[in-house]
């Protein structure tokens, strides 16, 4: 078992990549750079398929069967002394405070491992091409190489905290790769913007944490997930309630969920590969990992999971409709990836976990391609993003023209396509779920597809159809990518066509591999649910459904026809856009402006949070409120404190006047004045001359001797 | 001769009170500050003269030897009273006594 004792390795490949460039990645070559940093993803995809290859042959035997593989290397936070022990819910039970490096490789964390490695790979090959006439090119690969680490370190994660240690490397990577431009100030202002709405997630996602090991007593997945299923804990339990609902918190920070999916948008500021891997492919979606890790919980608490799958709904048609009128090309696909992760916590809220993690499986494939291809087009068009500035590609840069166009097929849903099998998936279980509770939210991401498939198509159109829009120059250097561009192009484009495969449905007649071999993780969650009525098929091999097979093929027929008809629909907008086209929503310019300015939320959320706007002079929204408090606390509390210190002051005045003019004034001088006046008449006799003095003396002896004479 | 007279401890005693008187009468009247200093020189010399006279009388020493001391300390209240005479000149360029009415009101 090679490489499943030493899947520490997988993590550490990238992070030796990373130190090197940070320690001496200024002096290297470009092509010392590309070997080290690529060249480790490889070795770490490579090693990534031999754990899983390694894994499935030890989960087959009968004493490990379905047995998640663990290892633990040292325990990082918490001692064995006693010293960290704490007191659990109960009030009684003590447990000790522990947090270990240790790894867990199951089948989820193994899909995500594959297809992590395995795109990361071909996006850093991509990388090399695309970053090969940029400045700080050792930095782009090491920062690359961190994420890479972070994020293996993400999935290959034991326990929540060191799942919230690769949580933060990702979003840490995700500032310092989207402000790599850091030259332009919007670039640094969309890291900012991302790095603090992800803590904003963050801090949900802490505070689930440690109702997660007050609760439950540790904080390894293993432990959390058999207690959960031991059914000491009643179904919809408000303390799993609240701690699943602040873990989904964390997840819509990390997964640009509403609200706080605004972040994302502004990400694209980033270098392509970087939106590619990290906000199409990667990072976002390990708020779904690791909502899906804790499926446990989430099953235990009914409100939560519905409130999973209505955020997740509304963020997908949100987003979709705001993607219909963007005009950068990065953009459409940024909301594209908001909608799509809608899809996917849609897919975890109504039970379908293995439909959710198909999905993030196909998807990181076609997005991953369609934010490549879309570099491509950027690449050759010198650097233009906006589509109304495109146009006429498709015979110049054919191999991106056509990748893409396998991508769009696969994002739309056409069958054989990859998005087809996991889309559809997602929305036959929203309509059986719960016995059809889930309708409305079928009817959302209905119309999400079909939006989805418009603006799809709306991005091939405009940028590979109808006449050149671009500039004399520009059109003159028009050039297909290099080979390191294209292959992954190429690669990633097999995989959108025949990933879909492995989940090939039973109603179709395959045997839906994908959810089979999910089948360890979910299964006593398919139980749990199918016990409550509220499962449809949350696993393959999974047994009966109250709905007909009809019924399946009907909802499959309405989602392919949502692909096709927004495919018409964009067809016959865009065709032939030349310069002068005319955006067909643009016929009602309210409902164009709106989704043109996203719904004005950044505005909205500047109004109220960021404190920047004022009106006159004063401040609006929370910080608005703070100084306002601010002002009441100086001039009017304040203002009490100084009135006290006011009255004292008079009453101090007043009583040194009293002792000024009346005590000193009449008691002190009165006497004073009183001698001094009577010192007038006495001073009469005070002549000043000698003789006068003697006279009286001798007077005065005289008197003495005369009374002792005749005495 | 039966008439002279027998000088008596009595003749004595009247000079020594009319020495003193006009002694005292001058120090009240005099301008002159040194005519005033003087004159308190007749009041000691006078009071000298009546211990001697008592001193006769009684046989005793006493009278003379405090009649000595009388005599020194009237030197030094001399040279006492000719240096505040002198300064008092120096300040006011006069010997006139009314003069000397700083401390009148």
């Amino acid at each position: 078992m090679l490489f499943l004792d030493h899947i520490w390795l997988i993590p550490l490949l990238p992070a030796f990549g990373a130190t090197l460039m940070f320690l001496f990645g200024r002096k290297l070559q470009k092509a010392t750079v590309s070997a080290v940093c690529v060249g480790a993803i490889v070795v770490a995809f490579l090693f990534a398929c031999g754990a899983v290859w390694h894994y499935t042959n030890w989960a087959s035997t009968p004493e490990n069967f379905h047995r998640p593989y663990q290892t633990v290397l040292y325990t990082w936070l918490g001692t064995d002394t006693g010293h960290l022990t704490y007191v659990l819910h109960d009030g009684k039970s003590t447990a000790a405070f522990q947090a270990d490096v240790g790894f867990l490789l199951d089948p989820l964390s193994s899909i995500w491992l594959l297809f992590v490695t395995g795109v990361g790979m071909l996006i850093h090959i991509y990388s090399i091409g695309y970053m090969a006439h940029e400045g700080g090119y050792y930095r782009f690969f090491g920062y690359l190489n961190l994420f890479m680490f972070s994020m293996l370190t993400l999935i290959l994660a034991n326990n929540y905290v060191l799942l919230f240690v690769g949580w933060e490397g990702v979003g840490l990577c995700s500032y310092l790769l989207i402000g790599f431009y850091f030259h332009r100030k919007s670039a640094s202002d969309a890291a900012n913007k991302a790095f603090i709405v992800n803590r904003i997630g963050d801090a949900g996602f802490l505070l689930g944490m440690f109702f997660i090991a007050w609760y439950f007593g540790s904080l390894r997945f293993t432990d959390v997930t058999r207690l959960a299923h031991s059914g000491q804990f009643a179904i919809g339990d408000p303390i799993i309630t609240a701690t699943t609902l602040l873990l989904f918190v964390g997840a819509c920070g990390k997964s640009a969920q509403l609200p706080l999916y605004i972040w994302l948008p502004d990400a694209m500021e980033g270098p392509t590969p970087v939106s590619a891997l990290i906000h199409a492919a990667t990072m976002v979606t390990a708020g779904i990992y690791m909502v899906a890790r804790s499926n446990a919980l989430f099953v235990l608490a009914p409100t939560s999971m519905k409130t999973v799958a209505i955020v997740g709904a509304l963020t997908a048609i949100f987003a979709a409709s705001i993607g219909l009128v963007q005009n950068d090309i990065k953009r459409v696909l940024a909301y594209s990836t908001v909608s799509q992760l809608g899809y996917m916590f849609l897919a975890l809220g109504v039970g379908a976990f293995s439909a959710g993690v198909f999905h993030v499986f196909t998807h990181a494939f076609f997005k991953a391609l369609l934010f490549l291809g879309a570099g491509s087009v950027i690449h050759a068009m010198s650097g233009e993003q906006d589509m109304r500035n495109m146009g006429d590609l498709h015979r110049r840069i054919p191999v991106t023209h056509w990748t893409m166009f396998i991508a769009t097929l696969a994002i739309a849903g056409i069958p054989p396509f990859a998005g087809f099998f996991s889309k559809d998936e997602i929305l036959w279980q929203t309509w059986t779920s719960e016995g059809g509770a889930y309708r409305l939210l079928w009817i959302v991401g209905y119309f999400t597809a079909l939006m989805t498939a418009f603006y799809m198509f709306r991005l091939m159109y405009l940028s590979f159809h109808g006449r050149p829009r671009m500039s004399h120059e520009v059109e003159h250097h028009i050039h297909e990518s290099p080979t390191s561009m294209t292959g992954p192009l190429v690669v990633l484009a097999v995989c959108s066509l025949f990933a879909g495969f492995l989940g090939w449905p039973h109603s179709l007649g395959g045997s839906d591999r994908f959810a089979k071999f999910l089948e360890p993780v979910f299964a006593r969650e398919a139980q749990v649910l199918t016990e409550q009525g509220r499962a449809a098929q949350v696993a393959a091999g999974e047994k009966e459904t109250e709905h007909t097979t009809s019924t399946e093929y009907f909802l499959m027929f309405l989602s392919v026809a949502a692909g096709v008809v927004g495919w018409g629909m964009a067809w016959k907008a865009y065709r032939h856009a030349d310069r002068g086209y005319v955006e067909p929503i643009a016929a009602a310019p309210p409902v164009y402006n709106t989704l043109l300015n996203k719904y004005y939320v950044d505005e909205g959320y500047d109004y109220v949070f960021t404190g920047r706007r004022k009106i006159g002079d004063t401040r609006l929204g929370v910080l608005g409120l703070g100084e306002a408090s601010a002002w009441f606390d100086s001039n009017i509390v304040d203002g009490l404190v100084n009135g006290a210190g006011w009255i004292t002051r008079l009453t101090a005045t007043i009583s040194s006047w009293w002792d000024k003019w009346v005590i000193d004034g009449v008691g002190v001088n009165g006497p004073a004045i009183l001698a001094r006046m009577l010192s007038y008449p006495a001073r009469l006799f005070e002549w000043g001359l000698v003789q006068w003095y003697a006279l009286v003396m001798t007077a005065g002896l005289a008197g003495f001797v005369f009374y002792y004479v005749y005495h | 001769m039966d008439a002279m007279l027998h000088i008596s401890t009595l003749h004595y005693l009247v000079l020594g009170a009319a020495l003193f008187l006009l002694g005292v009468i001058d120090v009240l009247t005099r301008r002159n500050v040194v005519v005033v200093l003087m004159s308190i020189e007749l009041i000691l010399n006078a009071v000298n003269l009546n211990l001697v006279a008592f001193s006769r009388y009684w046989g005793e020493l006493h009278g003379q030897v405090f009649a000595i001391f009388v005599i020194t300390d009237a030197a030094a209240e001399a040279a006492v009273g000719l240096g505040i005479l002198i300064a008092f000149f120096r300040n006011k360029e006069t010997v006139n006594v009314d003069e000397v009415n700083l401390l009148k009101w």
